[in-house]
């Protein structure tokens, strides 16, 4: 439903535009990842393998659970940490629509932690995208699950205590078809593990690492946009095949992106034969 | 229809199938486990799935998620599992989804006595959640009442839109007793209202004359939006008083508006009593025979069984009790239906004798908290 559509970029066709200008801050990464997936879907789209009315966007809540505001999708918004186990109900009850998840990695991996384990389990056929940005930035700067050790935020104003939480080794030793790791500095890769993950069945899980300026940046010295963009460029390295022993985020050794995981266990819908 | 002889969470269970529910989502507790491991046997015949989650967060929310992809879904637990699932039912609230939610209650609070029966959680599935709503909550009292409750329940969810509470409790849950149950055809079964509008037109929650929106469910082109927050009638987010306003008084407003069709009471010997005993769910099997009893040795006592618990019918309920000189509320808690009763009868007259106790209520106790009004 859009009123008063407006087309003046290619992928204007798959926003609600009468939504724009939409939330996040200059300099934000999630737009960028949400670009690069929708160019994925549209290409898939293009080709006949997906069928535009059959997508189910399914977030929770935070800043990149926004999405499901922008895109011209059916898409459901809907509580923190709950997206996954909504989006199960949703790809159970009717197994032709392809759900795709998109989250923060305080509501993935934070409040939503045990429902990711027990899908990626499951190897439920769902699509997750997971917008790491080491902070909980809709809510004021608070600790996150990845945010690194020793970094101050608003609740660990005397450093955080606690080592991060890497979600790729945590959902690569679970039973998921895939997973990968991509940038947004390398928007190319979002675009290319999206197109290959739609295109499998089972759990398939993308994290895409992010900018947060506005909150992050702040924390960590890097409040200018392009500053914290080409700081995170420096560490971002692509690896075609990286072993998950080397996926852990270290901003001084370098983060690792690419595919940890593929595989082709049966899924869900396969061993329940609702497929 | 033909005669069954079958154990209140089978009935249910039963009774849901024979409503279309194709989606069930779970996690194991007592005493509601059965009903889930009865249907994970039978569902998937009639072309439904059952999954256990890991918790009842994952499974009221999936349920939700399971509605709105088209199908009827239903979870069940008792209390512990009932509060985690308190977030979820404010979703379906918010975003007016039909959905089926069995409480099977046990004694609490906390862990409580998972093998026992009482009626503590009533004000729990009136008011689980945050936020200003409300929903129908039904309290069946035995296995034949589970039967045509669930059918009522599946029936509320869809016309209205709305979650619903069936409260049933340990006693009525593990009993066992014969019963009618209905043939396909036999019993109304109604399904949610769909959009006439064509999809560029469709307004997700703009609302019909009867208050309740046609659902465009996903993958049928309508874009729907499922939304948390405070939204518009397209779905979208708005923070401004008008809005929120707006909202809250018709998600209210459509239950109350409902409330011909929801409510419903059974009266025995009403009419000419001095005494109405009020009194629903388990404890009221007790209170029934004890009435009669009381009745053949001449007292003028009446009974009123409640099977609605919310909304309940304020005129109605006001006029079968307006005749009696006392109502007496008998309820296995410290009171609270009766604080309703005495508001609606008049706190004057009406009296609370509670009986409280982790077993079946025993004809003596239920005597003795009835006779003491006489
Ligand atoms: S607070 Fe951070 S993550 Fe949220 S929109 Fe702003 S820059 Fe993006």
């Amino acid at each position: 439903m859009a009123l008063a559509k407006l087309t003046l970029h290619p992928l204007d066709k798959y926003l609600r535009t009468d939504r724009l200008p939409h939330i996040w801050c200059p300099g934000c990464g999630i737009g960028i990842a949400l670009g690069a997936m929708l160019r994925a879907i549209d290409r898939r789209i293009n080709e006949g393998r997906l069928d535009r009315n059959k997508v189910v966007f399914v977030t929770g809540i935070g800043c990149s659970a926004r999405v499901s505001f922008y895109v011209d999708f059916d898409s459901a918004h809907t509580l923190h940490g709950r997206a996954l186990p909504f989006a199960t109900g949703v790809k159970l009850a009717n197994p032709s629509l392809e759900v795709i998840v998109v989250g923060g990695d305080g509501d993935v991996a934070g409040i939503g932690g045990n429902h990711l384990l027990h899908a990626a389990k499951r190897n439920i056929d769902l699509f997750v995208v997971m917008i790491t940005n080491f902070v909980y930035a809709m809510t004021g700067g608070q600790l996150a699950p990845t945010t690194p050790l020793k970094v101050y935020t608003t609740t660990t104003p005397h450093g955080n205590p606690e080592p991060p939480l890497n979600v790729i080794k945590l959902v690569a030793s679970l039973n998921a078809n895939y997973v990968a790791r991509a940038s947004i500095t390398t928007p190319h890769y979002i675009e290319m593990f999206t197109y290959k993950a739609l295109g499998m069945k089972g759990f398939r899980f993308l994290e895409v690492i992010s900018t947060c300026p506005e909150v992050y940046g702040r924390h960590i010295g890097l409040r200018n946009p392009v500053t914290m963009f080409e700081e995170l460029k420096k560490r971002v390295k692509y690896k075609p095949n990286p072993v998950i022993d080397e996926s852990d985020i270290d901003w001084e050794k370098g983060i690792v992106i690419g595919e940890y995981v593929v595989r082709n266990n049966p899924s869900y819908l396969d061993l329940v034969k609702r497929g | 229809m033909r005669r069954e002889f079958l154990s209140g969470n089978r009935a249910i269970a039963e009774a849901a199938i024979l409503s279309g529910l194709k989606f069930y989502a779970g996690y194991p507790i007592t005493p509601a486990s059965d009903l889930m491991e009865y249907l994970a046997e039978k569902l998937p015949r009639y072309g439904g799935i059952v999954v256990q989650f890991e918790d009842e967060i994952a499974s009221i929310n999936a349920a939700i998620g399971a509605s709105w992809a088209g199908v009827k879904a239903m979870t069940a637990t008792s209390g512990p599992g009932f509060s985690l699932m308190a977030e979820g039912v404010s979703l379906a609230v918010a975003t007016e989804t039909p959905v089926v939610v069995v409480d099977i209650m046990r004694a609490g609070p906390s862990t409580g006595i998972p093998t026992k029966a009482t009626q503590s959680d009533v004000y729990q599935a009136r008011w689980l959640a945050h936020g200003d709503y409300t929903i129908p909550v039904f309290a069946p009292w035995s296995v034949q009442d589970c039967y045509d409750m669930t059918i009522k329940s599946f029936n509320v969810a869809e016309k209205f839109r709305t979650p619903v509470v069936l409260l049933s409790d340990a006693n009525i849950a593990h009993m066992w007793e014969t019963l009618y149950v209905k043939e396909p055809g036999e019993v109304e079964i109604i399904e949610r209202k769909k959009p006439s509008a064509p999809p560029d037109d469709y307004r997700p929650y703009k609302p019909d004359e009867d208050l309740v929106p046609p659902m465009a469910v996903f993958g049928e082109g309508y874009k729907v939006i499922v939304e948390s927050l405070v939204h518009d009638e397209l779905g979208y987010y708005r923070q401004d008083s008008e809005t929120y306003r707006e909202m809250v008084t018709r998600l209210n407003e459509k239950i109350r508006r409902g409330v011909g069709y929801i409510y419903e009471q059974e009266e025995y010997w009403v009419e000419d009593s001095d005494v109405v005993v009020v009194a629903y769910g388990s404890t009221a099997r007790m209170v029934y025979p004890v009435v009669k009893a009381l009745r053949q040795r001449g007292a003028r006592v009446g009974f009123l069984r409640l099977k609605t618990l919310w909304p309940l019918n304020e005129e109605w309920l006001w006029k079968s009790l307006s005749r009696a000189g006392k109502v007496v509320v008998v309820e296995n808690n410290t009171g609270r239906l009766y604080l309703d009763v005495a508001r609606i009868a008049g706190s004057a007259r009406t009296f609370f004798s509670p009986v409280i106790t982790v077993d079946p209520p025993k004809f003596n106790e239920v005597m003795e908290a009835v006779a003491r009004w006489l």
